[in-house]
């Protein structure tokens, strides 16, 4: 925001992760709005850790997201769909070699 | 956390007559195309997300459903908050406040969850704060003792459960997982309401009558909110369809009275419904009739705390515009900080 942006009406919206335990990954759990980082950081404490769900927090500006556009779900994720030999259930394997 | 179980048309002057209006027909191919999907998608029981295609009619109907939800939330702190100075110990005012605190969270699940629908948390509160939006019709009426607050942890988020734990399998994706997180919590909210009340069942004889005093007052306005009789809720059909309500108002009803009537056994309260028995042959409890023009005469705005509860949540708003707009202006003047540092 350049300093002579138009004030904003609302506190921007922010998307909040939280790592429920060490060793596990961040997860996305919603979104809030809050004036600054930090704040949004204060927030997410409040509202999504409240009953110890949480040991990390990342929050990110909605704004700053790119996500993938649902009307070329089709022509962007497709070409996987015909790979079936990337799983390993493609393969046979005698039984006698048991679990591999 | 708070709900009912249907969605009264904002602007209706009488939310009684409003019927279902057609939704109408797909305008061209391209669009036909689009709601063919959208039907498979919801036939399919499979979840819709944000910025997928949807029919205009679906996104307002949640817009309006889940933002009458939140605001239900944010209201339901009012009766509840007024008793936070009053708690009868320093347990149960904790008890209290991580309560009314969830509250608060839980509207904010929901307004996020609203505004992936393209609307903004200022219109919606806007919305609110102008009459023009309804919330649940419960907090219309007066707290006037302790055993008030036990009851609305026991009947009224005992009835708010039974209608939110269908929503967790709500078709729009946000709105589902909303309420998940709400469900998780809300427990907590009924337990400790019913365990308030039974402390004071084994107390004196003032305080066992103040609380089926409570009881008979909040008993019939709890059935209400599960909303009008199933003849008379056209937009059910079209919830039901859309995968957004699952059980319909009366069997969420039904299943209330069926799990609330040994739970006062138990507390040693009676409810005041002389029609109130077990049907042998539905396997089910048989009930009174409920009154339904104090009902919608409460959701038009004619309650006895309609006006007090509304003017209560302008001036908290109000009287907070002065932090929203410092928090701002510190952000700002962090950036501009921030900015001059980096040239």
């Amino acid at each position: 925001m350049s300093a002579d942006a138009p004030a904003l009406k609302e506190w921007p919206l922010w998307e909040v992760f939280v790592r429920s335990k060490q060793g596990l990954e961040h997860k996305h759990c919603g979104s809030l709005h809050a004036s600054d980082a930090r704040h949004a950081l204060q927030m997410a404490r409040d509202v999504y850790t409240r009953r110890q769900e949480g040991v990390s927090i990342w929050v990110a500006p909605s704004t700053a997201i790119t996500a993938s556009e649902p009307d070329s779900k089709d022509s962007f994720f497709d070409p996987a769909a015909d790979k079936v030999y990337r799983h390993p259930t493609f393969y046979e394997i005698p039984e006698k070699v048991g679990h591999m | 956390m708070y709900t009912q179980s249907f969605n009264v048309p904002d602007d209706a002057g009488d939310a009684k007559t409003a019927r279902l209006k057609a939704v109408p027909g797909p305008v061209d191919a391209a669009e036909a195309a689009l709601q063919a999907h959208f039907d498979t998608v919801i036939d399919a029981d499979h979840k819709v997300e944000p910025r997928d295609w949807m029919p205009e009619a679906y996104r307002k109907t949640l817009v309006r459903q889940i933002s009458q939800h939140a605001h239900s939330e944010i209201v339901g702190m009012l009766p509840e908050g007024n008793w936070i100075s009053r708690a009868p110990s320093l347990k149960r005012k904790a008890i209290l406040i991580a309560k009314v605190q969830d509250e608060g969270g839980h509207g904010l699940y929901l307004y996020s969850a609203a505004e992936t629908l393209g609307t903004s948390r200022d219109q919606m509160l806007d919305g609110l704060h102008s009459g023009k939006a309804k919330y649940s019709s419960i907090f219309n009426y007066p707290t006037l003792n302790w055993a008030d607050v036990g009851v609305i942890g026991w009947l009224v988020d005992g009835a708010a459960i039974m209608n939110q734990i269908p929503l967790c399998r709500c078709s729009y994706g946000p709105y589902a997982r909303a309420m998940i997180r709400v469900c998780k919590e809300e427990s907590f909210h009924q337990r400790q309401g019913y365990e308030a009340l039974l402390v004071m069942m084994q107390g004196t004889a003032e305080q066992k009558a103040m609380v089926q005093d409570a009881v008979n007052r909040y008993w019939w306005k709890c059935l209400a909110m599960f909303g009008p009789p199933d003849a008379d809720s056209p937009n059910s059909v079209q919830g039901m369809r859309w995968g957004i309500k699952r059980i319909s108002n009366d069997d969420l009803r039904q299943k209330f009275v069926d799990a609330t009537v040994p739970q006062a056994e138990v507390l040693g309260v009676t409810l005041p419904d002389p029609d109130l028995k077990w049907n042998e042959a539905r396997g089910h409890y048989d009930y009174g009739q409920i009154d339904w023009d104090e009902f919608w005469a409460t959701v038009n705005g004619n309650g006895p705390m309609n006006k007090e509860r509304l003017a209560t949540r302008v001036k908290a708003h109000e009287q907070g515009a002065w932090v929203r707009d410092a928090a701002l202006a510190h952000a700002r003047k962090q950036q501009q900080r921030q900015q001059k540092e980096a040239a």
